[in-house]
């Protein structure tokens, strides 16, 4: 190069391109880069946010919920005995964190009010630098964050959620469920349901009134009525009624000789409770027993509702007394780790935290929109509920559902439910468009 | 008829645990002239008395783990491996017993809560009273979901009351259906003892004239040289212990958690109010016509003619008495009138 040629073109020629040249590197620096997705992490750790109910009535689903986040995280990081990262089929998790980060988490409480649901979720992804969200023991919570998510461009991986609308009509591009919902239960208790009392049957639903409670009514309807079921009543309850007794009294003279209890939580106890002790197990209508199902049921609330769960049908998404090698594992971790066997929240939440993470490793990167397509369409296997897919079309799983009855033989203080049936996915798939909703566009969004 | 007969059933067995929380809340407000907004939680202690007693007879004696068992089998109740039949029947009547435990447990949290801490607040505003009073029901509530978690814990009744009486027999009625659950039934004849041995207390004893005299004018009895506030304290304890035992009782009816008090708190106070307030019989009235009222609310003949009337019913009778009769069905001149 002769200096002593140098025009002033050539001169600012140079300079730009020796400016350009310098700020290149900057580009592609951590810092520059966190500009294109919310939380992008920039250290050596990546943080999720595990939004669970720590107070009010579903504290100890939130607590069970927790301790599956926690051995997740232990599992991720290379610790314990690796628990379902040994059975799961995708293989891009090695134990070392998630594209070469440990996973560090935050928590909040949910309190099971959507309001501080998404509160914390808010702090969680804006002071705390979460990258996901997840957790949940509500629709009505789920439906809320999911939306909250969806808008900040984070990723929702829900867990315990029933309702239909979470992936049906409120379903969010951002927002996925491992969680069976209503109709699931519906089609997987129908058929048992008829084989076990018959297609002669008038049934009388109690019904929390919500979201859940509602989509629940309606797909157990729709199931009991194809079998030729009559439905003599629906009546709506207000949550947290405590004394159900005004509502179950009319039953006794309906003519229903079926009683179908839409609640969940300590409601589902009460319910339950308070209908075994007006008699209606030992009565007999039409000349038939009547009976009393619980088409959602979890081990929690069956340790509440004591002898009177026994012998009632219900369904359930996993139980810890499944006999499969991904059960067994995960039973065998968590069980070492805590002493007492896992709940449907705990594992639906465990499975979760694997999927986001596993997703991200398969995408090779954090970034929303690329871990929304790893996610949507998925097939796997090896978490628990036999071959499952991710559906593209509204993000629900699709997987085996369980029907289980009240045990009345128990070997153990948490051996409460026994699995009657193990419904198979064809039969638990429905049409996306049934239950409406739009996914929306899968864009990348800063925070 | 049936379904008339089954819910005046229902309204009197609600009715007797508001009046039995209402007599407690009105017993203290006409004595020490506090807002007692910690009632419910007595309410909730006495239901944990009754959880922490049966907890203690069926204290779980563990089997040995088989070789490869991951967790436990089911556990023996200390009382069966200790006593076996006898042990078991005592288990089985663990409720009713608990009574004997609750009394003086109740007794002693009254006395304790009175002399510790609503003493302090005799003369400050009724604000103050309710913050504190509230304050402390929070802080109770969330010892015992400490202690016993956060969902509810069954409590059985003694297993000859468990099924349903035939109330259509005993009516005559051969071609009807009128069956309510014994345990019910015994809680609504619980409730109208335990009412009645106030009364008693109150109307036959020298001890609850003198209480009654302070409740009118407490600066005239103690001129006559009688320590009222020392008898105030104990009305408080016995306030406690009713309130207790309404939630032993219940414990078969409603699985208690740590919540169960404030449940029956809003609406105890809405009885006292509707009642008359320091009116003790108005509580008690106030408390069966207001669970008569909601349970025919609730009939399904009743809401298809106005949605949702069953939520609201019990407000909007309380906002009719007070605009028709001020001062509530039986309430006296100048009690929080200044």
């Amino acid at each position: 190069m002769h200096f002593d040629k140098m025009n002033r073109r050539g001169f600012l020629t140079s300079t730009a391109a020796l400016g350009a040249g310098l700020a290149m590197p900057t580009i592609f620096t951590s810092a520059s880069r966190a500009q294109e997705y919310c939380n992008m992490p920039t250290g050596d750790t990546v943080v999720f946010g595990f939004n669970v109910p720590q107070t009010g009535a579903y504290a100890d689903e939130g607590a069970d919920e927790l301790r599956a986040y926690e051995l997740a995280v232990k599992h991720l990081n290379g610790e314990g005995d690796g628990g379902l990262l040994n059975t799961f089929t995708s293989k891009a998790l090695k134990g070392s964190g998630v594209l070469g980060k440990k996973v560090a988490f935050v928590t909040g409480d949910t309190q099971t009010k959507s309001d501080a649901a998404r509160d914390s979720a808010k702090r969680m992804i804006e002071k705390e630098g979460a990258i996901m969200i997840t957790g949940g023991s509500s629709s009505g919570v789920a439906v809320a964050v999911q939306g909250l998510c969806n808008e900040m461009g984070i990723i929702f991986m829900a867990g315990l959620t029933h309702s239909n609308d979470t992936t049906g009509k409120d379903k969010k591009r951002y927002g996925f469920r491992h969680f069976f919902n209503a109709y699931m239960s519906g089609q997987a208790l129908g058929p048992v349901l008829a084989e076990e009392y018959g297609t002669d049957r008038r049934a009388y639903h109690l019904t929390a009134d919500y979201t859940w409670g509602w989509t629940q009514e309606e797909s157990i309807i729709n199931a009991t009525e194809k079998l030729g079921w009559e439905t003599v009543s629906a009546v709506r309850t207000p949550l947290g009624a405590g004394d159900f007794s005004q509502y179950i009294t009319p039953v006794l003279n309906s003519g229903a000789d079926v009683l179908i209890l839409n609640h969940y939580g300590k409601d589902m106890v009460n319910s339950l409770t308070q209908a075994v002790q007006f008699g209606l197990r030992d009565k007999q209508v039409n000349g038939k027993d009547f009976q009393v199902v619980v088409p959602l049921f979890s081990r929690l609330m069956a340790q509440g509702a004591g002898k009177n769960i026994e012998g009632i049908l219900g369904t359930t998404n996993w139980n810890w007394s499944l006999q499969d090698d991904a059960s067994q594992a995960f039973v065998k971790s968590f069980g070492e780790e805590y002493g007492f066997p896992p709940s449907q929240a705990a594992h639906t939440c465990y499975v979760q935290t694997l999927l986001y993470a596993d997703a991200c490793e398969r995408a090779g990167t954090f970034a929303a929109p690329e871990v929304i397509k790893a996610l949507e369409g998925f097939e796997f296997d090896g978490m628990g509920n036999g071959p499952t897919l991710y559906r593209a079309e509204d993000h629900q799983c699709f997987k085996k559902a369980l029907v289980v009855r009240g045990n009345d033989d128990k070997q153990s203080e948490y051996d409460l439910l026994k699995v009657v049936k193990e419904v198979d996915r064809e039969a638990l798939t429905y049409d996306a468009s049934i239950f409406g909703g739009d996914l929306g566009p899968n864009e990348g969004k800063s925070c | 008829m049936d379904a008339i007969i089954i819910q005046i059933l229902n309204g009197l067995d609600k009715g007797a645990a508001y009046a039995l929380i209402a007599l407690g809340l009105t017993l203290v407000f006409g004595t020490l002239g506090v807002v007692n907004f910690a009632h419910g939680a007595l309410f909730m202690l006495g239901a944990f008395c009754a959880v922490s007693f049966n907890a203690l007879l069926t204290w779980p004696i563990q089997p040995p783990k088989a070789e490869g068992q991951l967790f436990a089998p089911k556990a023996i109740p200390f009382m069966e491996h200790q006593f076996g039949e006898l042990g078991a029947a005592i288990v089985n009547w663990s409720v009713p017993l608990s009574i004997l435990i609750a009394i003086p447990v109740m007794l002693l949290i009254g006395l304790i809560m009175e002399r510790g801490l609503i003493r302090h607040f005799y003369k400050r505003p009724h604000a103050d009273q309710i913050l504190v009073t509230f304050g402390m029901a929070i802080v109770l509530q969330e010892i015992v979901k400490k202690i016993f978690g956060a969902n509810p814990i069954p409590q059985s009744a003694p297993e000859m009351f468990n099924g349903t009486a035939d109330i259509a027999a005993w009516l005559g009625m051969s071609d009807a259906f009128i069956v309510y659950p014994w345990w019910r039934l015994i809680y609504f004849v619980f409730a109208a003892v335990v009412i009645g041995a106030v009364f008693a207390f109150l109307n036959f004893t020298t001890y609850g004239m003198v209480v009654r005299a302070g409740m009118r004018d407490r600066e005239t009895v103690g001129l006559l040289g009688i320590d009222i506030e020392k008898r105030f304290t104990v009305v408080f304890g016995i306030a406690a212990v009713v309130a207790g035992l309404a939630g032993v009782m219940y414990t078969p009816i409603l699985p208690p958690d740590y919540h169960i008090g404030m449940e029956f708190l809003v609406l105890s106070f809405v009885v006292v109010v509707v009642g008359g307030m320091g009116s003790l019989s108005g509580a008690v009235l106030a408390g069966f016509v207001l669970g008569i009222l909601q349970s025919f609310a609730s009939m399904n003949e009743v809401k298809s003619i106005f949605p949702g009337i069953d939520q609201i019913i019990i407000y909007l009778i309380a906002v009719i008495i007070l605009l028709t009769m001020p001062r509530g069905l039986m309430g006296r001149a100048g009690v929080m009138e200044d």
